[in-house]
């Protein structure tokens, strides 16, 4: 193997140094774009920064680093957020 | 005229040859939290920086487990680190030791043993540096103040060695050395910074320029590598501390044999095996009995880990019988010492008579006479064909145990 382990491991800063954390999601959220208001609640308090805004100022979420955690579900004010069964 | 083998003699405790030691060494960033025995040392190193005799930054904590987490972040940045403790403190960073020797960091640290409460007591015992034996850290332990001083020397120099890169702790007992003052050779800053150059080692840096984040989660494909190069860290330790004490010697003049000291042990059939301050003691039982034509040496242990393997293998042997005398209890099982050094034995096929005697718990004297009673009574027992002896908790009092 060419690859060789350093003395202790490190990191260096990169976008999710450790990979596509949405593999470890099992609930989904799922923004009902009607009911939104634009607020970017969802967005100041995802953990993982996986939500981002389109042009036209809706929220989309990136399912490559969305956990699944709810929080942006639980802080929506308009309960446009809802999270489903991964999968269904 | 001043040269730089000039040596100032100074009468000095443990705590401030560990002192100067940290001094001497050019510390960078010195972080602790006091407890009685060792506050001296950091009292001694505060004075220092404020004389501006020393330049180094003192961070203050609020407890030992963020003493030791400064001098984690301040060691990955490349800075040459001391702290010391003691006891609970040792317990209460027990976690951050583990980082530090898994990050690779050469912090060196002064111990200085004292028993765990409950009950509470401030007295010399070594359980506390013997409890971290299996965390990476490299563990030294010292008898004289002298020691101390060149130890802690030695032990930036081992630490920093680019095959090693784990932390030093090194021990002297509460008390009995922390604050027993003894004369010093104190050698000037000149010859020091020709042994011991400024750090420039390291597994990784702390750097705002090219950051990087240690201490990251590694799955069970590649975790069993890094405790693996821990390990062989530890390995190469043991002939950097022989070469180092060499190297220490030529220029200072004062060697102490490496991983173990043997004084009149080449001849002997009996070897006597001890930790730390009480060495004096049993050096003068040795010296007693061989008046009396019993053959015995001692064989001092310098450095518990990496555990002198091959020095204790050539040391015991051609012996008769060894007797192992210690200030340490593993509850459930006997000594900590009399349990590895035996192991050591066993797995080199080497089976002498072995006694085995845990005594001085809790600062509890043990003197000369004391050693001479239990050498006396391991060798009556030998002679009269019993092969294991112990083992005994040495003057125990019988009397009051209910
Ligand atoms: S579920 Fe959690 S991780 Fe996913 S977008 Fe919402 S707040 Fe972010
Ligand atoms: S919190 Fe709800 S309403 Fe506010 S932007 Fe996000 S989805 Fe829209």
């Amino acid at each position: 193997m060419s690859f060789k382990v350093p003395l202790t491991p490190i990191s260096r800063p990169a976008k999710a140094s450790v990979g596509k954390t949405g593999l470890w999601r099992f609930l989904k959220p799922v923004i009902e774009l009607k009911k939104c208001k634009k607020c970017g609640l969802c967005w100041m308090y995802c953990p993982d920064i996986a939500v981002t805004f389109d042009e036209m100022g809706f929220p989309h979420i990136n399912y490559d680093f969305c956990k699944g955690c709810g929080i942006c579900a639980n802080e929506c004010p308009t309960g446009a957020i809802k999270m489903v069964r991964e999968g269904l | 005229m001043t040269s730089r083998m000039d040596v100032k003699k100074l009468v000095l405790t443990s705590n401030y040859a560990a002192a100067y030691a940290a001094k001497l060494a050019r510390a960078e960033i010195i972080s602790a939290y006091p407890i009685t025995p060792q506050t001296t040392v950091v009292e001694k190193l505060a004075e220092f920086i404020e004389r501006g005799e020393l330049k180094a930054k003192m961070i203050r904590v609020e407890s030992e487990h963020s003493a030791m987490a400064a001098c984690i972040g301040a060691s990955a940045t490349g800075a040459r680190v001391f702290t010391a403790t003691s006891s609970h403190g040792l317990l209460y960073m027990y976690e951050m030791l583990w980082w530090a020797a898994g990050a690779r960091l050469p912090i060196v640290m002064g111990v200085v043993t004292r028993a765990i409460a409950p009950p509470w007591n401030i007295w010399t015992e070594h359980a506390d540096i013997l409890s971290p034996r299996d965390s990476g850290w490299l563990i030294f332990f010292a008898e004289s103040a002298q020691e101390v001083l060149d130890m802690i020397l030695q032990a930036y120099k081992v630490a920093e060695n680019e095959q090693v890169l784990l932390p030093v702790m090194v021990g002297w007992d509460a008390f009995i050395s922390s604050h027993t003052a003894e004369p010093v050779d104190v050698p000037s800053q000149e010859i020091v910074d020709e042994f011991l150059p400024p750090r420039k080692s390291a597994a990784f840096l702390l750097d705002v320029k090219d950051p990087v984040s240690h201490g990251n989660l590694v799955f069970p494909d590649f975790y069993m590598e890094f405790r693996y190069l821990m390990q062989r860290g530890m390995e190469s330790a043991r002939d950097i501390i022989r070469k180092v004490d060499e190297e220490f010697g030529k220029i200072f003049g004062r060697r102490y044999g490496g991983l173990i000291e043997k004084y009149r042990c080449d001849d002997a059939e009996y070897a006597l095996i001890t930790l730390g301050g009480s060495s004096g003691d049993a050096r003068e039982a040795v010296d007693k009995l061989r008046e009396n034509g019993v053959k015995i040496g001692l064989c001092r242990i310098r450095v518990i880990r990496p555990f002198p393997v091959q020095d204790v293998v050539e040391c015991l042997s051609n012996k008769e019988g060894v007797i192992v005398v210690e200030r340490d209890i593993s509850m459930g099982l006997c000594g900590v010492l009399a349990t590895e050094i035996a192991s050591v034995l066993f797995m080199n096929g080497i089976q002498p008579k072995f006694a085995s005697f845990i005594a001085g718990l809790g600062g509890r004297e043990v003197s000369v006479e004391d050693f001479l009673k239990m050498l006396d009574f391991s060798l009556k027992e030998f002679q009269r064909g019993n092969k294991r002896v112990g083992p005994h908790w040495y003057g125990v009092k019988e009397e009051v145990i209910p």
